[in-house]
């Protein structure tokens, strides 16, 4: 038996109530658990905001640490406690160049390519992480195709818990060694669906905190932070457009949510922001939902380049449908051939190297501005979730460099003529 | 005795027909409705199914082949 750290016991936190069942209402104490015994509802994590008001405030967020943990009062779980890597606080940029080839002239990018393990998920894995060792778990666990298992490892290591990732084994090199560094990464010689039943199954007898599984209601709740970050990097107001990858749906519904928190503590003084769903067509359950006027998304089987997005039966989806209809938002369905352009498009103009996911906000984008549903002066803010060095397999073919010899004639030849021709 | 949370998702063609009690007529399945609604063009249900795996998947086959969407009801645990 491993020795933990000493963290417990969980300590009360003062503006955390329940776990409520989003459907139903009934709450649930604080526990590993994440469905409604009686309606099967999802659990969510409940606040005392009357309380939350009088702990935060702009000043009390600038004087905390330049991490997820300076919204603690808005987290499950104490700052004191936290598994912390760095998460959060990443840059938001203005993108002139980017906002002039789209025709918008007030275009922002979150990059959370800038996370330590490179993608939003150490958002979340450092909530679920920080929950697990209260509950005093000795194991943390996930499945996933890529950069929840890598941010899962890191913060497992971190944490001095014991760590295993189920990854399938045909997934990208970047993601299988990028985890497999931290922490014993299990390949599975099966299909994501395969991977995924595996997990269930492990997740009914094993006392493991799987993140996305046990510990969901909480590891999502880190989610927020990004929306809280973008609001205050703005100068504490909510932009009027925002673009969200989606494949469970959970990013977009605690973005959202996010947003409303802070308006309803009166850090910023409301909330209209329009939430605009990204999905690659090859993997569109949410988005088509969303086009055909449904409400439940159909699953799918997913093929796309996209693998990050590859959820075919979205557990969130209905409320991500119902999000983006509700704030005026809109959905869009990227051709898969867009993918890849939409990823060198940002490379070119912002210098900034994103993944297949923030290839698909950004070809949304576009199409969002051609559409005419995002004005040229309007608020936008564009999610940028992981970086491209995981996907190179990606965009192999698509970008191009020249070899030469190791004198001027070979490079006059090979690169001067081409500059000039 | 194994126990599976699913969603259906029936369109207009099937909302009259008795689909859960059929299935738990057909197979030895136990079926407990958590949840539902239905639209004006199509319903969804959340229930609960008790019986074999075996038996639990080959009445779902039954219930696709009618046209019902079936889903998994914590949806996929696998994300990116
Ligand atoms: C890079 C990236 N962006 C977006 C998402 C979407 O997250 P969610 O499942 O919360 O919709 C994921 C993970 O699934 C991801 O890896
Ligand atoms: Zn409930």
């Amino acid at each position: 038996m491993q020795l933990l750290p000493m963290r417990g016991p969980a300590k009360t936190l003062p503006n955390v109530q329940s776990l409520r069942c989003k459907e139903c209402g009934r709450d649930y104490p604080l526990e590993p658990i994440y469905v409604c015994d009686f309606c099967f509802g999802p659990l969510e994590v409940a606040y005392d905001y009357d309380a939350a008001a009088k702990n935060m405030s702009r000043e009390s967020i600038q004087d905390g640490p330049p991490t997820i943990w300076r919204y603690d009062q808005l987290l499950p779980v104490s700052r004191e406690n936290a598994v912390d890597i760095g998460a959060g606080m990443t840059p938001l940029l203005k993108a002139d160049n980017l906002g002039r080839e789209l025709g918008l002239n007030n275009l922002w990018i979150k990059n959370d390519a800038a996370n330590p393990t490179h993608s939003f998920k150490d958002r979340v894995v450092s909530v679920a992480a920080t929950k697990a060792l209260e509950f005093e778990f000795d194991t943390i666990a996930c499945a996933s195709t890529g950069n929840l298992a890598g941010a899962t490892a890191a913060h497992g290591a971190k944490a001095g818990m014991k760590t295993i990732v189920f990854l399938p084994a045909d997934l990208e090199r970047g993601k299988i060694l990028g985890a497999a560094i931290f922490g014993s990464v299990v390949l599975v010689n099966g299909n994501y669906d395969q991977v995924n039943r595996l997990c269930s199954e492990l997740g009914d007898d094993r006392h493991w905190a799987f993140v996305n599984i046990n510990m969901r209601p909480y590891y999502s709740e880190g989610s927020k932070s990004l929306s809280f970050e973008i609001a205050e990097q703005l100068g504490w107001h909510a932009p009027e457009h925002i673009i969200v990858p989606v494949a469970s749906g959970s990013l977009f519904t605690k973005v959202h949510k996010g947003l409303n928190e802070f308006a309803q503590l009166g850090i910023i003084d409301g909330a209209d922001t329009k939430m605009h769903i990204a999905q690659p067509a090859g993997c569109s359950p949410v988005a088509t939902a969303f086009v055909d006027g449904q409400t439940h998304p159909k699953p799918v089987i997913p093929d796309t380049i996209a693998k990050s997005l590859a959820i075919g039966s979205p557990a969130d989806g209905f409320y991500t449908v119902s999000i983006a209809n509700k704030t005026g938002g809109s959905a869009t369905i990227v051709p898969e051939d867009e993918v890849v352009e939409g990823m060198t498009l940002l490379a070119e103009t912002e210098g900034i190297f994103t993944e297949t996911a923030g290839g698909v906000v950004i070809s949304a984008l576009r199409r969002l501005v051609r559409e005419g549903a995002i004005g040229p002066d309007e608020e936008t803010v564009a999610l940028i979730t992981g970086t491209g060095l995981k996907t190179l397999e990606a965009i192999a073919d698509s970008v191009e460099t020249k070899t030469i010899e190791p004198n001027v004639q070979s490079f006059d030849e090979i690169v001067t003529k081409a500059a000039v021709s | 005795m194994p126990l599976r949370r699913v969603t259906f998702t029936f369109k207009t063609d099937l909302i009259q027909r008795p689909v859960i009690y059929e299935l738990g007529k057909k197979f030895d399945i136990v079926t407990n409705i958590r949840r539902a609604e239905v639209g004006q063009d199509n319903g969804w249900v959340v229930l609960e199914l008790e019986g074999t795996l075996d038996e639990i998947d080959r009445g779902l086959a039954w219930v696709v082949e009618l046209g019902v969407d079936v889903s998994p009801l914590d949806g996929d645990i696998l994300v990116g």
